[in-house]
């Protein structure tokens, strides 16, 4: 049922933004408004998404100053008036409109050591995981990062730090430290202590107060804080 | 990207606990020059020390004395609290809980203190 009109101002480009006027329905996300410009107003309107039900992480944007995942952020909860605006999401190079380049996000997923390194075979058995242990419970904390980038975009450490790996990334690399079948503890502590590692966080907390899957990153990576610290003086002896 | 500009992402409390500290830590580091080359000169010119110490009565020094105290306390308290949040894996309502506690046993301290004043 089309009530009124919103006043959508979309950032395209550094300095430049269009307003649209987009007919408010009662259920209505920010991805929904996004894309009725596209098919009504603008065709030539570059944005970016995929699953629509906030699983695969693809359509984050800057939403009034703040980092959102668009397909879960019912319009209701970010109007202000009857207005808002809509950007690209921060700390990424814009490819056109309000889509990202999400290339330096991932590489510093694959530079925290977030890849996988096993020490069995096909051939060994499979070893059992036991849920209720500790590390377990530590790792199955921060299993459900989508990769949306919300955190990377909320950090502002990521902003003043081009080599600062991320929230994200760190979180990954805690994850892995703390799984049983993950052998790259050595590995993994050497990427996360380097110049752009943990110890550049200074716990302003955007990235778990944003995170749509209400996960913590930054508790992540005060583990890692204390894992590599204990690493060092360990080495030391 | 005007949307990223501004502080609306930045205005909760971790962000706002971590630029006071931040801050005053600056305002301490500028102090901390000038208290000590004040300290020296009672050895160096102990005369030009005591004019020196006069400054103190007026009241817009008083005034800024008060902000000295408060900057010591809140940059010492920040930095208690980093401590806390990294090298303790608390779970967040045990966070909360010790904050709780700190508040309390510090509202009671002020009583005490007011009383005793």
């Amino acid at each position: 049922m089309t009530t009124n009109k919103l006043s959508v101002t979309i950032e395209r480009g550094s300095d430049a933004q269009e307003v649209f006027e987009v007919p408010a329905y009662d259920n209505q996300t920010v991805l929904d408004v996004v894309s009725w410009v596209q098919q009504n107003a603008d065709p030539t309107l570059s944005y970016r998404f995929a699953c629509r039900v906030g699983m695969c992480g693809s359509c984050a944007m800057m939403v009034n100053g703040v980092p959102r995942w668009t397909c879960r952020t019912h319009i209701s909860k970010v109007l202000k008036g009857n207005a808002v605006t809509i950007g690209p999401l921060r700390n990424l190079p814009v490819i056109k409109d309000l889509a990202v380049d999400m290339d330096p996000f991932f590489d510093k997923w694959v530079g925290a050591e977030g890849v996988h390194h096993g020490a069995l075979t096909r051939d060994d058995p499979i070893a059992p995981v036991d849920e209720d242990s500790a590390p377990r419970v530590e790792a199955n904390a921060g299993i459900e990062c989508i990769n949306c980038s919300v955190c990377y975009a909320a950090c502002d450490t990521v902003a003043g730090n081009a080599d600062y790996l991320g929230p994200a990334a760190l979180q990954r690399a805690w994850t892995l430290l703390n799984d049983a079948k993950d052998e790259g503890r050595l590995a993994i502590l050497d990427a996360v202590s380097g110049a752009g590692g943990c110890h550049n966080c200074h716990s302003m907390g955007s990235c778990t107060l944003y995170c749509p899957n209400e996960l913590d990153p930054m508790s992540a990576i005060a583990g890692l804080k204390r894992e590599t610290a204990r690493n060092f003086f360990k080495r030391g002896r | 990207m005007r949307a990223a500009r501004g502080i609306t992402s930045r205005a909760h409390p971790l962000w706002l606990a971590y630029i006071l500290h931040r801050i005053s830590g600056l305002g301490l580091a500028l102090f901390l020059p000038l208290h000590f080359w004040v300290l020296a000169l009672a050895m160096t010119d102990p005369a030009r020390l005591d004019g020196f110490l006069t400054l103190t009565e007026a009241g817009v020094v008083k005034l800024a004395e008060f902000g000295l105290v408060f900057l010591l306390a809140v940059h010492m308290f920040g930095g208690l609290r980093i401590m806390a949040l990294e090298w303790l894996p608390w779970s967040p309502s045990q966070k909360s809980l010790a904050a709780g506690a700190t508040a309390a046993s510090f509202l009671i301290a002020c009583l005490f203190f007011l009383k005793a004043v």
